[in-house]
């Protein structure tokens, strides 16, 4: 079969112009993406080797098999999901957001086989893919996703996409941020630390397309997409628990991961435009993890509780117009 | 009595946040098209925070262009910002720039649209700290 049968030919070819923008956001996103671009080999990783060698068999394997998790998660939306996005792009431009997370996607899958073989041995290596190729909880996960990226709604997926980014890297993600408030493997943190930043942009922009796709639909689809958006999550979530219990009980961390796991729910929730499912509660993340994510932001900013604000009264002065040129 | 002035982009997060707030509020226009927003009465900034992670841009174009201008500067109280903890030390960048620009307090953050507890703290901190002067 020759390429053109594969893919139908336009007739025509419209050459994208950004000089002519239908949505801002789409300029936004490209830039915020392309001023962060980065590649794994800016990470000193191999001053983690020493810090590796302290940890002990349980957390060894834990760590090895996060990575291989997030891996496959960032293959499938490196090669299928963001761009299957593509031919559903209501701009030009954001077709071109597309190959940009496409690219990075894969970017972050490569920086993970950085991690394994500064850290570990070939058949470790192996054996870590292996485990994650064959446990049942990260391959429903895979299917999960992968099933809506062939399916023929546009709007579901954006929504399974936005998962992927905002919500099921989190179970993964939360071992190196653990390792961080330890002071354990920092330089894989730093580089974690982009990944994560990385996906913010993606969850996002996906998100905000899809609400944008929102306006076009009738009240009852919406009211359908709404549905099925808590009836995917709650899919995943209960996968993702079976999934965290699989690789955080031998350490005990379980709990812990659960609470993170929720917050990022929520926040998948928000990025498509709805309001948080789980409660306060439920979404009280370990404060330490959440000081890893930002090691410099440790001011807390709630003035009204009068509690452990960093804020101190300030002596008037006039700012001069220069002082606004940021 | 303090009101709310507030920027939001076209993704509307920040809109959405401060009218669930249901106190009267103010919007920064999106585009220069829409002209300039010059306020009559002392107020509390809510911002998103841009730029995602370098630090860079943090502040919206458009808040810098309405605090830019000394009448509106001069009536700021304090400042509420957006984020996501996903951008690290950049999160709600926005609130400490301004807040240390202005020299007023850098009174709350919240991430994406906020949490129901969120709204309740804010709407309870303005009453109590704000809008009875």
């Amino acid at each position: 079969m020759t390429v053109s049968e594969k893919l139908p030919l336009v007739s025509r070819v419209q050459a994208i112009n950004w000089n002519r923008i239908e949505d801002e956001k789409d300029v936004e996103v490209w830039n915020r993406l392309t001023n962060n671009f980065w590649l794994p080999e800016k990470v000193p990783l191999s001053n983690d080797i020493q810090s590796w060698a302290t940890l002990n068999e349980d957390e060894k394997w834990m760590t090895t098999r996060v990575f291989t998790g997030l891996t496959m998660l960032d293959t499938i939306q490196g090669t299928v999901g963001a761009v299957s996005l593509i031919p559903d792009a209501f701009t030009p431009h954001e077709e071109a957001v597309y190959t940009n997370i496409a690219f990075m996607e894969s970017v972050h899958a490569k920086s993970y086989s950085s991690i394994f073989s500064t850290l570990i041995s070939t058949p470790e290596i192996d054996e870590a893919f292996r485990w994650s190729e064959e446990n049942e909880h990260l391959q429903r996960k895979a299917a999960i996703i992968l099933d809506y990226y062939r399916g023929d709604d546009p709007q579901k997926r954006k929504v399974a996409s936005t998962m992927l980014e905002s919500f099921l890297f989190y179970s993964g993600f939360y071992a190196p941020m653990y390792w961080s408030s330890r002071a354990k493997l920092t330089n894989t943190a730093d580089l974690i630390r982009l990944i994560i930043r990385d996906e913010a942009v993606h969850g996002y922009y996906i998100g905000y397309k899809y609400q944008k796709g929102l306006e076009k639909e009738s009240p009852a689809r919406r009211e359908e997409l709404k549905d099925y958006t808590f009836g995917l999550l709650l899919d995943l979530y209960d996968n993702e628990e079976d999934y965290t219990e699989a690789l955080y009980d031998p350490l005990g961390l379980t709990e812990d991961v659960k609470a993170f796991l929720r917050y990022n729910a929520n926040k998948a929730l928000m990025n498509l435009g709805y309001e948080g499912l789980f409660g306060k509660d439920q979404t009280a993340v370990n404060p330490a993890i959440l000081s890893s994510l930002s090691p410099n932001a440790d001011e807390n900013h709630d003035f009204f509780s009068g509690s452990g604000s960093s804020y101190v009264m300030g002596k008037a002065e006039d700012t001069e117009d220069e002082d606004w040129d940021f | 009595m303090t009101g709310i002035v507030y920027f939001s982009s076209v993704s509307e997060n920040t809109r959405r946040f401060v009218e669930r707030l249901d106190l009267p509020a103010e919007r920064i226009p999106l585009r220069p098209k829409d002209g300039h927003l010059r306020v009559d009465h002392p107020y509390v900034l809510f911002t998103p925070t841009y730029g995602g992670g370098n630090g860079q841009g943090a502040v919206p174009k458009q808040v810098i262009k309405f605090l830019n201008d000394v009448h509106n500067r001069s009536l700021i109280k304090g400042v509420v910002a957006a984020g996501n903890t996903n951008f690290g030390a950049a999160y709600c960048l926005a609130g400490r720039i301004i807040a240390r620009k202005c020299k007023v307090p850098h009174l709350y953050d919240f991430e994406l649209l906020g949490t129901a507890e969120d709204v309740m703290h804010v709407r309870q901190g303005l009453g109590h700290t704000w809008l009875q002067h």
